[in-house]
């Protein structure tokens, strides 16, 4: 078994909202990033995965084992972290580990208070009374604490600083140092992707954008910049999206079609470049039909 | 080994890495069978994506720079590499094709071509 998770055509539909024909995978050792705007469907996919709301359609496939009929098992080896904490308020760190016990046949209490040792997490203090970082950090202690194959964060930099940024990049690089575990990691900070993602899948408006290696994915695009007089009908038409301002334009175009305006500067896109040009691409369209 | 890795420089990543082991073993700094971090050690140290270092590694190896063993890592191979010995030999016809075709453009006879490379053979060996 080489894949950590396989969606394959996975389908979910609200009244204001449908996510549909989603599929990638996500090979074990690797690390996936998962983006796209807000309201793109992140959260609901990853709800999906963890078998937390069902699905309308498609195959949700988790370490070789299928997401519904094998849920315990796949819960077992997994673990989760979201960009709030899922404790009790008044439950103090010591009985976090105490509850999660409960919950693992697999948990092991020495690796848990190494953990919290490791992150200063004070063992009397109530989840409340934790700063956003700390609360992460006790998620993270617990997603580690239970022999996890696999780590799904929603959301895991918001509202954390620089510092404690730049821990969880190295925790989750020394997490898959085996080439057995595997993380996929949902955020909209960029440019925490944009140094350890492995693989990217973009979604947008409940549809699958791309779903391919990282590196791909940047050499795909090219941002361009240039005077207002270059912005002729042509590169207007094959630009993805654009923006002016009184100097001049920059925007987005398809990598294999730069060949064709050599007069243009253009640069290496940013995976933040290429979201709000998607992005702004998809509402011109609309607006124009 | 050293590397130093630029976010700016407008050369991919997996480049920066494979030219800077290659210019290590030529220059001798890493030397026949040292050992090399391991992939996933490199990118975990640079803070960078596994596949980028796979494709340095990737590229140091078809090039004959490098060698993996399964399940023991990376060595450097050296100058004894047929491989590189191969590439080395590529990369000097190169540089005797272009030097012909300047001096030809230039007018120059073949034979002024093999007085200037005695000539520089001869400074480069007293350096």
């Amino acid at each position: 078994m080489t894949d950590a998770i396989v969606l394959s055509n996975v389908s979910k539909s609200y009244l204001d909202f449908s996510l549909s024909d989603i599929s990638f995978s996500l090979p074990k050792g690797y690390i996936m990033g998962f983006i796209g705007p807000n309201g793109a469907g992140k959260t609901t996919t990853i709800k999906l995965i963890l078998n937390m709301i069902k699905r309308s359609g498609g195959r949700i496939n988790v370490f070789g084992l299928d997401n519904q009929k094998d849920e315990t098992e796949i819960k077992l080896h997994t673990g989760v972290v979201f960009d709030s904490h899922y404790f009790f308020e008044e439950w103090t760190v010591k009985e976090v580990g105490q509850v999660m016990a409960l919950f693992f046949s697999n948990w092991q209490p020495a690796l848990f208070e190494r953990q919290v040792q490791q992150h200063q997490l004070p063992l009397n203090k109530k989840v409340s009374q934790l700063s956003k970082g700390m609360q992460l950090k006790l998620m993270l202690a617990c997603a580690l604490s239970h022999d996890a194959r696999l780590l799904i964060l929603d959301e895991p930099t918001s509202g954390l600083d620089p510092v404690a940024r730049e821990e969880l990049l190295e925790l989750l690089t020394n997490f898959i140092q085996d080439g057995e575990r595997s993380v996929l990691f949902s955020t909209h900070i960029t440019s925490d992707l944009e140094r350890i993602a492995d693989f990217i899948t973009f979604i947008h408006e409940g549809r699958l954008i791309y779903t391919g290696t990282k590196d791909d994915f940047v050499s795909a695009f090219r941002l361009v910049k240039g005077g207002l007089e270059d912005l002729s009908p042509e590169v207007k038409r094959d630009l993805i999206s654009f923006r002016t301002h009184s100097s001049g334009f920059e925007g987005l175009i398809h990598a294999e079609k730069i060949g064709l305006y050599p007069n243009l500067f253009a640069e290496d896109a940013t995976i933040d470049n290429i979201i709000v040009y998607t992005y702004k691409g998809s509402k011109t369209h609309e607006s124009n039909h | 080994m050293k590397i130093t890795l630029s976010n700016f420089s407008g050369i991919p990543i997996y480049e920066q890495i494979k030219e800077q082991i290659k210019a290590q073993i030529l220059s001798g700094a890493l030397t026949e069978g040292e050992k090399l971090p391991s992939l996933r050690e490199l990118a975990r140290d640079l803070r960078i994506s596994v596949l980028t270092t796979t494709r340095a590694y990737t590229d140091l190896e078809q090039e004959g720079y490098i060698a993996t063993i399964q399940g023991k890592g990376c060595y450097v191979l050296g100058e004894s590499s047929e491989l590189l010995k191969e590439q080395l030999l590529r990369e000097m016809e190169q540089g005797l094709i272009s030097a012909i075709k300047a001096s030809r453009a230039a007018g120059l006879d073949i034979s002024e071509v093999h007085k200037t490379l005695d000539y520089f053979n001869k400074e480069e060996s007293n350096d």
